[in-house]
């Protein structure tokens, strides 16, 4: 029998009966995997906050930011490919960072729970 | 490896998930648990990506600036929150490119939900209440999952669902208070997506065999109906604020326990959308299908951009 | 002049300022749910806002200018196209994703500038706009830099598409430096910049991303106008009437 779960975050989806790796999937041009490090504000260190996939240092810098600090969340990046270390420099941290911090409307404070009501 | 280090490694496995520790990728983990958590990661993400769609069809059509600014942030939180996802999924030794393929040729699953239609505009708002409201009650238990990697993920989710379901929820009460218009199309909207939203929970425990080796894994937490149960009698009162009636007949608040009693849900539709028959699954499947076909060039440029970059810096 | 003739040249630039953004906002979030890979569908939708974010401040103002009560929802979905004066580019369709990242760079090499000069314009609220939006526009060039020179010196295949979206793009690229008289009476105030400085330095921008891109600056005679006096292009009307759909279904409501 098929068994389903919700322990998947959007919805139930079937835990048997479906394969998990192939290993027979050609590696078309896939591009390799960066490590993802930010610092949150000024005097704490990198915290390692995921991956991604891009082909080069640059495209993997621009898509962390995008990915990894959409609300703020840092103020220098690193990525990591294997053995290098690649780190956005201090003065980028204007035209990075500082655009999310118009979009309030990103954040659940930005819009008021009606007394009386919970699990908002 | 002899058994009786393989007898060592299982119970020192066993002895932290029970202690309510962490795994980490580099650590022994038996093989079940990383097949069970691949397979759930992985189309965990692919209900993300998935579910771009339903609602990422509305934001040229948003009736407002302020609704369209709201709308494209939170869809492209979905987008996100996949990438964290297969993030996660790759450091079991998945990869992103095989998932999406089991994906597109419809081996692994997404949620369900997904596969109904976006017919007007309070179905974005009732999705970001009901399905990303399911998706929290989900996902919360899932902060503290054994598996490291999946829970810090989650912890990051979390933080912008409550975000997603606020949005929503607001949209629904402004429609809800809005013209007679505006009302009917968020009672229609609740009408078809409550049964839905309950469906996301899935089958009855009774139903899950697996669920009790996922319990013992640390991976699941609270059973499918504990957490339907859960969000049935959070989610009521929310309905009765707004005015709008839950279309269940059957649904009774028991008194004592300050929980709700509901009716019957209609599991030869769930499965039957899980298969393929629901109204949109063909055309998700194609969508994703055709944004991973028209972007291969791209792709392919870039790796290739990238190679003549690295021969050039060691010429 | 008096105070009258001030606030209507002033009211027509920001119009034509937010319409853009709006605008080219809208064409970009087409791309949710479809572009080449995850990460891009992040990066193209959080350009996407920057842009719409732009577009709701100048359309707030441009109402209060008008001061005919209309708010920046009344601008944006209760005009017809001949009111519209957002330039060509910025409603071109976006094609494929090289003819997109070749409209980006165009655009992005156009608005760096502009919001840089603008800082220092006299209008309050312009050169606190333009503050912001500089900062975007630079990261959104970047990207923009970054997906052409890829393309452009990426695969054969790569390269004859972006090329071909560059080609398609680029005429209309002549009606940004256009210097009708609201633009030469609002330099002469220091409110507007000035397209004839504008043009040095975007042609500066491109010229050096293309050499990098192995792309061909392309050449035509052909230099279409009318977005700023409203004569769009057909696929504009079409645009339009999605983006406008809803709001206009409602009439009154709030949303
Ligand atoms: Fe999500
Ligand atoms: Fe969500």
């Amino acid at each position: 029998m098929t068994s389903f779960t919700s322990a998947d975050g959007h919805g139930a989806v079937p835990t048997s009966g479906v394969p998990v790796d192939e290993g027979s999937v050609p590696h078309r041009s896939q591009a390799p995997l960066w490590e993802v490090f930010v610092r949150s504000k000024r005097g704490l260190s990198h915290t390692h906050v995921g991956s991604l996939r891009a082909p080069d240092a640059v495209m993997a810098l621009r898509n962390a930011r995008d990915v990894y600090t959409r609300r703020q969340e840092g103020v220098s990046l690193w990525v990591v490919p294997s053995t290098e270390i690649v780190a956005s420099s201090p003065d980028e941290k204007d035209a990075f960072f500082d655009p999310a911090g118009d979009k309030p409307y990103r954040h659940p404070t930005f819009y008021d729970v009606p007394e009386g009501l919970t699990h908002l | 490896m002899s058994e009786q280090l393989q007898a060592e490694f299982q119970a020192a496995f066993q002895a932290e998930v029970d202690a309510d520790g962490r795994i980490e990728p580099r650590d022994w983990m038996p093989d079940g648990y990383r097949r069970t958590l691949v397979r759930q990661i992985a189309q965990h993400a692919h209900s993300e990506i998935i579910g771009m769609q339903p609602e990422g069809n509305w934001i040229t059509r948003a009736p407002s600036l302020r609704r369209k600014c709201i709308l494209v942030a939170k869809v492209q939180d979905e987008a996100g929150h996949g990438l964290y996802l297969y993030s996660a999924a790759e450091t079991l030794g998945a990869d992103r490119d095989e998932l999406l393929d089991l994906l597109h040729t419809g081996r692994q699953k997404y949620s369900t939900i997904f596969n109904y239609p976006t017919t007007s505009w309070a179905d974005v708002a009732a999705i970001g209440w009901l399905v990303d409201g399911a998706a929290i009650m989900n996902q919360v238990p899932l902060t503290r999952c054994s598996y490291g990697p999946y829970a810090r993920a989650m912890t990051r989710v979390c933080k912008e669902e409550s975000f997603h379901q606020r949005q929503g929820f607001e949209a629904m009460t402004v429609l809800a208070n809005g013209t007679p218009a505006q009302r009917q199309m968020a009672q229609d909207a609740l009408d078809r997506w409550w049964w839905p939203s309950l469906m996301m929970f899935g089958p009855s425990d009774g139903d899950s065999p697996n669920s009790a080796q996922s319990m013992a894994w640390g991976i699941k937490r609270f059973s499918n109906d504990e957490l339907r149960q859960r969000f049935v009698d959070a989610t009521v009162p929310q309905a009765e604020h707004l005015g709008l009636t839950v279309p269940d007949p059957e649904l009774r608040l028991d008194p004592e326990t300050g929980s709700y009693a509901f009716g019957e849900i209609d599991w030869t539709e769930f499965y039957a959308v899980m298969k393929g028959d629901g109204p949109c699954n063909r055309d998700r499947v194609r969508n994703r299908v055709a944004a991973h076909e028209d972007g291969a060039w791209v792709r392919e440029a870039a790796a290739a951009y990238a190679d003549k970059q690295a021969r050039r810096a060691a010429a | 002049m008096n105070d009258t003739a001030l606030d209507t040249d002033l009211l027509a630039y920001t119009l034509r300022l937010g319409d853009d953004c709006l605008v080219l906002g809208q064409r970009l979030s087409e791309w949710a749910a479809r572009s080449p890979q995850l990460e891009e569908d992040v990066a193209l939708l959080n350009i996407a806002l920057d842009l719409l974010g732009a577009a709701r401040t100048l359309l707030t103002r441009a109402g209060e200018l008008e001061g005919k009560g209309r708010d920046e929802d009344g601008l944006a979905f209760l005009r017809d196209e001949p009111a519209f004066t957002c330039g060509l580019l910025f409603e071109a369709e976006g094609g494929d994703f090289g003819q997109t990242m070749a409209r980006q760079l165009l655009v992005s090499a156009y608005q760096l500038p502009l919001w840089q000069a603008l800082t220092a314009s006299s209008d309050e609220l312009l050169a606190g706009v333009a503050g912001k939006a500089a900062k975007e526009a630079a990261y959104h060039l970047d990207h923009a830099r970054s997906w052409v020179v890829r393309l452009g010196d990426g695969t054969e295949e790569s390269h004859r598409r972006v090329q071909q979206g560059l080609e398609e793009v680029w005429p209309y690229s002549f009606e940004l430096f256009e210097r009708d008289d609201v633009v030469a009476r609002l330099v002469e105030r220091g409110v507007a910049s000035d397209p004839d400085l504008l043009r040095p330095v975007w042609e500066t921008t491109v010229t050096e991303v293309l050499k990098e891109a192995t792309l061909e600056v392309p050449q035509t005679t052909w230099h279409p106008t009318g977005g700023r006096s409203g004569k769009h292009l057909t696929s504009f009307g079409y645009l339009l009437a999605e983006m406008q759909h809803l709001h206009r279904s409602h009439p009154g409501a709030r949303w």
